[in-house]
């Protein structure tokens, strides 16, 4: 039989879409975990990031915390994490390890976000009487809000990509799909995982783009797109996955 | 009874262990180079391969698009499941599926950092080489080459600090060089030196092979070391 053929026939087994072990609860499970890890993230990242950002300090730290976060491999974080068992197995340790990961491409963008907002603007919103909370809500938050959706979305993605290796230190998700695959030797379910994998980081990939596209004014837009490629364009998003 | 001895002999399960690593210094050094040997050749072979594609992206402008499009989408996809999705093909226990696979994610940035590193070359300093006489390949290796090759080095940094931290995912080919440590330790009743061997190894492989490449970066371009 060709890969192809098993892939199909392990899709088409209904026995793979009932129980904890089927495509729908793993799926389910996936998201779960994700949304939960980047939860978490939003919770730390976006008031140090506004903080940071409205009072002008921090940048430093900001960039060092990018920069170390890159060294360290999510997989050697997911594993020390399953093994604390004052911390748990399985799933609380892997939503633990992810929204660690969720933090540096948060707080860069909303920092950064808040740091582009045009002085000028800022000394005008002043002038017209604003000050520090109503500057930060009326002024800075929706003038960042496009970087901070686009930290969003690389923080996401990021995470619905890297929830996958839990599967490996015991954890749940759909990467237990390609796992149970190749301790089982079943050429068709490690295929169709990866499928499985690679679409849903695709959809939440797309789904978060459009978001994106939909808090970036118009004029934001063009501009975005009139500018030549810069190497910050990169997305981090499998970078550590 | 026996609870009672199994409490009392429960052996103890430290992170740190230089018993651990002196006993296994052979299995460590082997996942190391394991480790190192797939970074370099991802690196070099991503080089080999993005450059003369970002030349390419310059010269034929309707290409770029294409061309930094398919590198995105595959960046998108995670590399557990890129991983699955190619052995098939390249082999479930072979080390090359795991190279191919870091290789295509380090083509992305590095295509990216060619492609503004050639950009940025400024156009007086292409007329003036021009004047002078320089024809395409001169012009290339001796001034535009020369030019870009800060913003190369950059993506050489972000690409090789990636690599080393992807590599641990080819675990689940069995060529994961430390990320086999971290999972193995894993597996073996959570044996805590194992796995902080794997971790801390990986932390300073990464950090290491940043520094080397920027000392390589301002030896090889002296001019920019004010800009930098």
């Amino acid at each position: 039989m060709s890969i192809f053929s098993e892939t199909l026939a392990y899709l088409n087994d209904p026995a793979n879409y009932t129980g904890t072990d089927g495509i729908p609860y793993r799926t389910v499970e996936h998201l779960a975990i994700s949304g939960a890890a980047v939860g978490i993230g939003c919770a730390v990242a976006l008031p140090i990031g506004l903080w940071l950002g409205h009072t002008g300090r921090g940048g430093g730290v900001t960039v060092l915390v990018s920069n170390v976060s890159r060294a360290i491999p999510t997989l050697a974080l997911l594993t020390i994490f399953a093994t604390i068992s004052a911390i748990g197995f399985g799933n609380r340790a892997t939503i633990i390890a992810l929204a660690i990961f969720a933090i540096p491409p948060l707080l860069t963008n909303t920092y950064v976000g808040m740091r582009d907002v045009d002085p000028e603007v800022r000394e005008a919103a002043r002038g017209m009487g604003f000050s520090g909370w109503g500057l930060l809500t009326r002024v800075e938050v929706p003038l960042a809000l496009p970087l901070i959706a686009a930290g969003f979305r690389t923080a996401a993605v990021q995470v619905v990509a890297t929830a996958t290796l839990a599967a490996l230190v015991g954890g749940g998700g759909l990467g237990t799909i390609i796992n149970d695959g190749f301790g089982q030797q079943n050429r068709g379910e490690i295929f169709a995982g990866g499928i499985l994998v690679a679409l849903l980081a695709l959809l939440t990939e797309l789904s978060l783009a459009l978001v994106q596209r939909l808090v970036t004014p118009r004029s934001g837009r063009e501009q975005r797109s009139a500018r030549p490629v810069e190497a910050a364009d990169v997305p981090e998003s499998a970078a550590v996955a | 009874m026996s609870f009672l001895a199994a409490r009392v002999l429960e052996p103890p399960n430290p992170w740190f262990s230089w018993s651990y690593v002196r006993d296994n210094s052979d299995t460590i050094l082997a996942r190391l180079r394991e480790h190192v040997t797939l970074t370099v050749l991802t690196i070099v072979i991503a080089l080999v391969i993005a450059v003369p594609l970002a030349i390419l992206a310059r010269q034929v402008r309707w290409l770029s698009g294409p061309i930094l499009g398919v590198s995105g989408v595959l960046y998108t996809v995670p590399s557990f499941a890129l991983f699955a999705l190619m052995a098939p093909f390249t082999g479930y226990t072979k080390s090359r599926t795991v190279l191919i696979g870091l290789v295509l994610y380090a083509l992305l940035v590095l295509v990216r950092n060619t492609l503004v590193g050639l950009e940025g070359v400024p156009a007086d300093v292409r007329e003036a080489a021009q004047g002078m006489g320089y024809g395409a390949a001169r012009m290339f290796w001796q001034v535009e080459l020369p030019v870009a090759l800060p913003a190369i080095m950059a993506g050489v940094r972000i690409a090789t600090v990636s690599t080393i931290a992807l590599v641990t995912v080819g675990v689940i080919i069995g060529h994961g060089g430390l990320g086999q440590l971290l999972v193995e330790g894993f597996n073996n009743n959570f044996f805590h030196a194992e796995i902080a061997a794997g971790a801390i190894l990986c932390v300073a492989l990464a950090l290491a092979a940043d520094g080397v490449l920027y000392a390589l970066t301002r030896i090889l371009s002296p001019w920019a070391r004010e800009r930098q």
